[in-house]
């Protein structure tokens, strides 16, 4: 390849007995502490809470196509909860809240940006390991403690968590308020205090890590845009989760020991309660303080691979790097004072709607500055259309569309009359939902060489990308429309109101194409699974990329790299960079690593 | 159904392509960089750079068939005196994001299709253009700032509550799964209630020492004068419910603990709403489906169903239990007169308490 590690002397020499250790299958595979296996594990168990979210997306979407009409499926996947195969009107919303739960947190954070960050933190920034590989190894396990009572929950008696994945209280409060309430309500508090206890120690380990183990070189000004995407995610975790947790602590102490936080003048199964004084919007605010930096939480580290993947596909420096990273910031900032706008009607003081309003829509900003960079990127490159690329530019697209509707929403007036209805359901899929996957898959896609020395099946991937691509707008651009004639979300039926009987067609034409997406899905799981088996070995840098994970050779080895850390030269954008006399600079390459020095003749740039 | 066979053909086919392609591949002698064999390659580039313009060539016809064939799914004029202000907000705001989206993914499929790889094409080596970079930052900003400054006015206007025009008060009161509506009577207030006082007849909890109660109507219907503005007071019993009117563009949350409000102005009456040419199209096209629908249920032995006739309606817009999905109530509009006579055939809460002691 004609790249040349720069032979210099090892300042982290002290590491090396890293890798000498015996491994036993244990430590090797189930109790590890490195954290390459341990991005591995979050991937997988992400990716099997996956294919729960999506199923359970598919069950509620026959039932919105056929409602209250029996179907074999139901009767064999719901049992009691769909007698002679008609769904019950409780598991629906028991559907809607852990289906929003699974997707939203253990996919798209955990399985997402646990997956990554774990990953490329190290080896791009040129460390052996994270800052503590033992704390890693326990926010996995937290983790898997957590999906575990999650995935219990689905099976008791009265049914999981129902009251949505916002449990607004009194709702979830109170067992009398509905079925799910009850045992279901207790195990999604639980399941979820100890996935913020896991998010919180991988988070606390991704802050430190960056900003003390980069290698010599790696000024925070050279750091690939994923890292900063996953650097400033954990920030935003560590500022927000424990918010989160706050509201979870105080919901199990009025459901189990009599406090009024949240409950007041309550009449329910015809006696009044003894809570008084407690407001659900208190709740509300408390949940949306984590609610909405969540959204980033699940969105920067799909930016942020897909900036990575951008650039390298496309042969071409990310185009305006500095404001990429000041975007990131300004989106990290401005997510922490929006959690407003999903209460514009809450009760809350109006004034604070219109504050609310200004601060939401000042992060569109950012944003579409974001989303021009990612253009400018491809104009004029030479680019690779590999299936991660594809994936990349599908967010981008998706991210925009999504992101857009958003300027309806955001804003305090129009909300009123979409507040709750389909609409709001197809935006923030877009430009959340389908876009994180995006990323998620894009980095999959990118990274399966270096996670398994093998190659994925391109052509599968292929048919992977243009099904999603087609099936997910097929889905979602038609709902925006079913909301915008008022359909409200989570309701099991519309039957009931004569009004949405034309939206019948349409709703079905919607569920079709979410089972074609859903089929699109088996062929990155064969694809994903053949590979790891059977998969063609994988060159050491097939993409051709800057970053230092590709310089490590392919034996995975505890410590990253067998020998000596690599130091840093320059940012990892340098692609097609021409010297003066208009070649390359390293001839016949047109990209130069990060660990290269700076060459003759060649032109230092600072960007 | 018959749409489910056609996407497990779809399904199918594709992947007898693909098995084909591998099959085809077998007959071909190794690639000498087996290595690269799974990265993009210039067929590869080329047909997905196509893939990109096609697709969103489809996107465009998706866009633009949607906002054709789903025109009559956009709510008909508003039936409110803000909700005129409402509707042209909404669509200022669509046509500006709709034509962002248009550009903006044009560029980015063009592209894509444009500078997709070729051997030995050269990558323009362009990392910053601080100019660039300040035109799409202050676009955004200032279109934005003019969509923030309308709806911040809209939405100061639509929140103030004020008593000035001698509104109407009536409370809204939500219960799992119903809706009651509380008329505030001659003096035009309502009495202090809590669900402590629930209690037999008094399913309001209505203060029964409290003398502005006892003019008080409690009704299942929501009737309302046309042009009068109405005050809405929002009480729930058990849980959050949300009060969506959406031909009236409002909506506001019921919270138990605390009292939520909502002011408009009805500016059409349910005769009148009835009869738009919107409406009566819309309502032709419904019971069309029903009666499509009866006969499939009459074939089936079943019982079918009744032709539909637009009413206003409220619906419970915010999770609340297993019956979330038919918590509505029926909303008319009417002349201030019927209004009246209406109201006088309801039953006050003093006569209700009389009738209770009897």
């Amino acid at each position: 390849m004609g790249q040349d590690v720069a032979a210099v002397h090892d300042d982290h020499g002290h590491d090396d007995g890293h890798h000498h250790h015996k491994e036993t299958f244990v430590t090797k595979y189930i109790f590890s502490q490195d954290h390459k296996m341990i991005a591995k594990q979050y991937l997988i168990t992400g990716l099997i809470m996956g294919v729960i979210g999506i199923a359970m997306s598919l069950l509620m979407r026959m039932q919105i196509a056929n409602p209250e009409e029996p179907s074999v499926i139901f009767e064999a996947l719901l049992g009691d909860w769909a007698p002679g195969g008609v769904m019950d009107p409780g598991i629906y919303l028991a559907l809607v809240t852990i289906h929003g739960t699974i997707m939203v947190f253990f996919v798209l954070t955990a399985g997402l940006s646990g997956t990554f960050s774990n990953f490329l933190i190290p080896l791009q920034i040129g460390a052996r390991d994270m800052a503590s590989g033992f704390l890693n190894m326990i926010s996995y396990w937290l983790f898997f403690l957590s999906s575990a009572i999650m995935v219990g929950s689905l099976f008791v008696e009265l049914g999981p968590a129902s009251a949505g994945w916002t449990i607004y209280p009194p709702l979830s409060a109170l067992p009398e308020a509905m079925p799910g309430s009850a045992l279901g309500m207790t195990l999604w508090l639980v399941s979820m205090a100890i996935f913020i206890a896991s998010s919180l120690l991988g988070s606390l380990n991704y802050v430190v890590t960056v900003i003390n183990l980069r290698t010599k070189g790696m000024s925070m000004t050279r750091l690939p845009l994923t890292i900063w995407a996953f650097f400033v995610t954990a920030i935003i975790g560590i500022v927000s989760f424990p918010v989160l947790f706050a509201a979870a602590l105080l919901l199990i102490m009025d459901r189990s020991f009599g406090t009024s936080f949240f409950l007041s003048d309550i009449y329910i199964q015809g006696e009044v309660l003894a809570h008084q004084g407690g407001s659900p919007v208190l709740f509300e605010h408390l949940f949306w303080f984590l609610g909405h930096p969540e959204v980033y939480i699940v969105l920067l580290p799909a930016l942020g691979i897909t900036s990575e993947i951008i650039a390298t596909n496309s042969r071409k420096p990310i185009f305006g790097y500095r404001a990429m990273v000041a975007s990131i910031l300004a989106i990290a900032f401005l997510s922490t004072i929006v959690w407003g706008h999903h209460m514009f009607i809450s009760g809350m003081n109006p004034f604070l709607g219109s504050v609310f309003t200004f601060t939401t829509l000042l992060i569109a900003i950012p944003s579409a500055v974001k989303a021009f960079n990612y253009i400018t990127t491809l104009w004029k490159g030479n680019l690779q259309m590999n299936p991660a690329m594809l994936f990349s530019i599908g967010l981008v697209s998706t991210f925009i569309t999504g992101g857009l509707t958003g300027i309806i929403l955001g804003d305090s007036t129009l909300d009123i009359n979409v507040h709750d209805t389909y609409f709001v359901v197809a935006h923030f899929h877009l430009v959340m939902g389908i876009s994180a996957l995006y990323g998620l898959f894009a980095g999959v896609y990118h990274w399966f060489p270096k996670m398994f020395n093998k190659m994925m099946d391109k052509n599968l991937g292929y048919v992977h990308f243009w099904m999603t691509a087609i099936g997910a707008y097929g889905v979602f651009f038609p709902m925006h429309f079913v909301g915008m004639a008022g359909l409200p979300r989570r309701y099991y039926t519309n039957t009931n109101f004569p009004y949405f009987d034309d939206l019948a067609d349409t709703n079905s034409l919607i569920t079709y194409f979410a089972i074609f997406t859903a089929v699109g899905q088996l062929f990155f799981a064969y694809n994903f699974v053949k590979s790891i088996f059977f998969g063609k070995k994988a060159p050491a840098n097939p993409w051709k990329s800057n970053t230092l994970e590709w310089t490590t050779g392919d034996k995975h080895i505890h410590g990253n790299w067998a020998g000596a850390i690599p130091h840093v030269h320059r940012w990892p954008y340098d692609y097609s960079k021409l010297n003066e006399d208009d070649e390359y600079v390293i001839a016949g390459q047109d990209y130069v690593p990060q660990h290269i020095p700076l060459q003759d003749k060649e032109e230092e740039m600072n960007h | 159904m018959t749409a489910f066979l056609i996407i497990i053909i779809a399904a199918l086919l594709a992947i007898s392509v693909w098995q084909i392609s591998k099959i085809a591949k077998i007959g071909k002698a190794p690639d000498p960089d087996s290595d690269l064999s799974e990265v993009a390659n210039d067929m590869d580039n080329k047909r997905n750079g196509q893939g990109m313009l096609l697709f969103v060539i489809a996107m465009y016809i998706m866009m633009i068939a949607c906002f054709v064939g789903y025109q009559d799914f956009f709510l008909p004029d508003a039936a409110s005196a803000h909700g005129a202000e409402y509707d042209n907000l909404l669509i200022l705001t669509t046509v500006v994001i709709m034509i962002v989206q248009f550009l903006t993914q044009a560029l980015l499929h063009w592209f894509s299709y444009k500078y997709h790889g070729k051997k030995g094409q050269r990558a323009l080596f362009y990392a910053d253009n601080d100019r660039l970079e300040f035109i799409w930052t202050a676009i955004p900003v200032v279109v934005l700032a003019g969509l923030i400054l309308w709806g911040l006015f809209s939405w100061n206007e639509i929140m103030d509550a004020n008593m000035d025009d001698d509104p109407l008060i009536i409370e809204v009161y939500a219960y799992q799964f119903d809706w009651r509506f509380r008329y505030s009577g001659s003096d035009n207030t309502l009495g202090d209630a809590n669900v402590r006082f629930i209690e037999g007849a008094n399913q309001l909890g209505i203060d029964p020492t409290d003398v502005d109660g006892m003019d008080d109507a409690v009704s299942n219907e929501l009737h309302l004068p046309v042009n009068r503005p109405v005050i809405f007071k929002f009480r729930s019993q058990d849980v959050l419910h949300s009060a969506y009117m959406p031909h009236f563009r409002a909506q506001m949350n019921v919270v138990p603990g605390m009292v939520t409000q909502f002011k408009f102005t009805p500016t059409v009456t349910s005769e009148d709403y009835k009869s738009t040419e919107f409406m009566t199209q819309k309502v032709r096209k419904i019971n069309e489906i029903r009666r499509q629908k009866s006969k499939e249920l009459l074939a089936a032995g079943d019982v079918g169903l009744d032709p539909y006739e637009f009413e206003y309606y409220l619906l419970c817009n915010k999770i609340c239990g297993v019956n979330h999905y038919n918590m509505q109530a029926k909303i008319v509009v009417e002349t201030e007169e019927e209004f009246n006579e209406w109201l006088a055939t309801q039953e006050t809460f003093d006569q209700t308490l009389a009738k209770a002691e009897n």
